[in-house]
């Protein structure tokens, strides 16, 4: 390796790394901060001094005692979860399925089908929710939990084929050709010896998929109207701010909460994200 | 041709065996399994994604808005959006927006996967609580920048008023072109972990002797850096750029939340004007007239995208 001198490590790599870890997480902390510190503390004018500005010695339970007893905070939080949760399962077995059908089998038009869904990846909501909007109300699902859960596998489920027809492609055909061979048929070999090989394929996909689906938001501001229905992003911005005024402990104590469940299931799979993650990209 | 474990089922009864191996016949059928494995699949995209295409279209060439059924008014709604100072406003804040976001993600996530790609430690730690902005959603974490922007009570100002570098406080979201740049600043905390931990993925396939071989040919770090790996990544920068451009430009709720298209509509983006005119005034013709403005430009990226996808296969 190259070697370098100790005040060049400092100056290239030590400081440059501490000012993106500032930058990175100085807003979730400052989150965590105002969630928790006393509303006299917080509405302090920009001019004025203070001991403590960037801690509180004085924190409180207020705003979370305020917003799940003000709002139907909880209500929001148990949709999303839901939603996610479904629109996920839903877009995880079309993907297995599918990626399947693209990665292995052999059938005309299987080159155009899969360039069309690679296609259907790029295209971003904001582009369809008006006539969407529409069709939704047509198929009377609109303020449903069903008008989310079968919208986000259109967003789920093509990046859930393109990853898994990746990865069954690095299966080797041997395998499923044995189990064929004991008398297995196409569909059998697929599921109990292909779908269990590829589990962390899979779990890559379905990470990816739930935190996807918990951070989608216009579909949801426009497919949902009554408040217990709502997911945690529009019930933070449609409900939490009364006319013009923002209160901003409860605001970071909302924002604070609904992000726990979505870094939980992060933290706990990082590697299959990042996997997710890259895969995603890579095709 | 009978599974082992339906086989034993199936001799009870005679008559659905025969039924249970006819159909698992027809699934051999390449063909035939194939068409079932995709349907669920393609009959979702179908219906949520090609028919509100199609819609799409539809609206914007008619009149229609709630409530109320629409005649044809052929390419109106287009010319009326062109003509529309706003609207140019959205498209011109749009590309800006796009254009300095993907710059800063890339050059700073470019740096960052350099930075992460080296030994230190708790590295694990470090580059895993790195994507949280990725993974936190978008509208609560602009809620947390929207509250250290806030005109009275923001920690930055805050901090430059009592360190001395400011006497009046900055307009973070008061002023247009101030509130542009915010958004462009929080567009880029967002993405750039999804840059680095990308970039950084393709760093790692770089084998380390090629650095070697240069550094003992005397080339500096910027020269492997140029000459070295930024060629070896250029395959994957392309695509996480093409993703991206596509995700900013079609950006809705970042602006939603951190300045609503104020102040006096001076930070609309293309989408978020269409939300105002389609949902928010119930224009539904309109509305969707003004999203499909973005359709040419992505239409153009995705083009490129695919263009290269297929010469990589080729080569």
């Amino acid at each position: 390796m190259v070697i370098e001198r100790r005040w060049k490590k400092w100056l290239y790599f030590y400081i440059p790394l501490a000012v993106f870890i500032l930058f990175t997480l100085f807003p979730f902390y400052w989150m965590a901060v105002t969630a928790f510190r006393p509303d006299p503390e917080l509405y302090r004018s920009w001019r004025a001094a203070s001991a403590t500005p960037f801690w509180t010695l004085e924190p409180t339970l207020e705003h979370f005692k305020g917003l799940l007893e003000g709002s139907e905070f909880l209500q929001w939080l148990w949709n999303t979860m839901l939603i996610a949760m479904v629109a996920t399962i839903i877009s995880l077995i079309c993907g297995m399925f599918a990626g399947y059908a693209l990665a292995r089998l052999k059938f005309r038009g299987s080159e155009f089908l899969g360039t069309a869904i690679f296609i259907t990846y790029l295209v971003p909501q904001t582009l369809l929710f008006i006539p969407l909007a529409d069709i939704i109300r047509n198929m009377q699902l609109g303020n449903t939990p069903w008008a989310l859960m079968l919208t986000y596998p259109t967003f789920l489920i093509p990046f859930c084929t393109w990853l898994l027809m990746g990865y069954f492609k690095t299966i080797p055909r041997e395998l499923e050709e044995c189990a064929r061979i004991d008398g297995a048929t196409r569909f059998g070999a697929m599921v109990r010896i292909i779908f269990p090989v590829a589990v962390p394929g899979i779990l890559s996909a379905g990470i990816f998929a739930f935190t996807l689906s918990w951070n989608e938001f216009i579909y949801a501001l426009v497919f949902l109207s009554s408040v217990e229905q709502k997911t945690v992003p529009v019930g933070v911005v449609s409900e939490l701010i009364r006319g013009d005024t923002f209160f901003w402990g409860q605001l970071m104590a909302g924002a604070l909460l609904g992000s726990v469940p979505v870094a939980l299931a992060y933290s706990f799979f990082v590697e299959y994200y990042v996997a997710g993650l890259t895969g995603s990209v890579k095709g | 041709m009978v599974a082992g474990s339906g086989g034993a089922a199936g001799a009870a009864l005679p008559a659905e065996r025969l039924v249970v191996s006819r159909s698992t016949r027809l699934l051999e059928n390449q063909r035939v399994l194939a068409v079932a494995l995709l349907a669920p699949g393609v009959i979702i995209l179908t219906i949520f994604i090609a028919y509100p295409f199609v819609m799409a279209i539809w609206f914007a060439l008619t009149d229609i808005s709630v409530g109320v059924a629409g005649k044809f008014v052929g390419i109106d709604n287009f010319a009326k959006a062109w003509e529309d100072t706003i609207f140019q406003t959205a498209f011109r804040n749009t590309v800006f927006y796009t254009f300095w976001a993907t710059v800063f993600k890339l050059s700073l996530g470019m740096w960052l996967a350099l930075l992460l790609n080296r030994h230190f430690r708790l590295k694990r730690l470090v580059r895993a609580s790195m994507l949280l902005p990725f993974i936190i959603p978008t509208v609560l974490s602009t809620f947390a920048w929207r509250w250290m922007f806030d005109p009275t009570f923001s920690v930055i100002n805050w901090t430059l008023y009592h360190t001395g570098w400011i006497t009046d406080r900055l307009p973070f979201l008061s002023n247009g072109d101030w509130a542009m740049w915010c958004a462009i600043v929080v567009n880029t905390w967002r993405g750039m972990p999804f840059f680095a931990i990308t970039l950084l993925a393709g760093l790692q396939t770089i084998n380390p002797d090629l650095h070697e071989a240069a550094a003992l040919d005397g080339a500096n770090a910027w020269h492997r850096f140029w000459h070295v790996t930024w060629p070896l990544l250029l395959p994957v920068t392309l695509v996480v750029v093409v993703f991206s451009v596509i995700q900013t430009f079609s950006d809705f709720q970042l602006i939603y939340v951190l300045t609503g298209g104020g102040p006096a509509n001076e930070t609309h983006l293309v989408a978020t004007y269409a939300y105002q005119i389609g949902v928010a005034s119930g224009l539904l013709g309109q509305g969707a007239a003004i999203s499909l403005f973005m359709f040419p430009v992505l239409f153009g990226v995705v083009w490129i995208q695919l263009r290269y996808l297929k010469r990589m296969e080729g080569a």
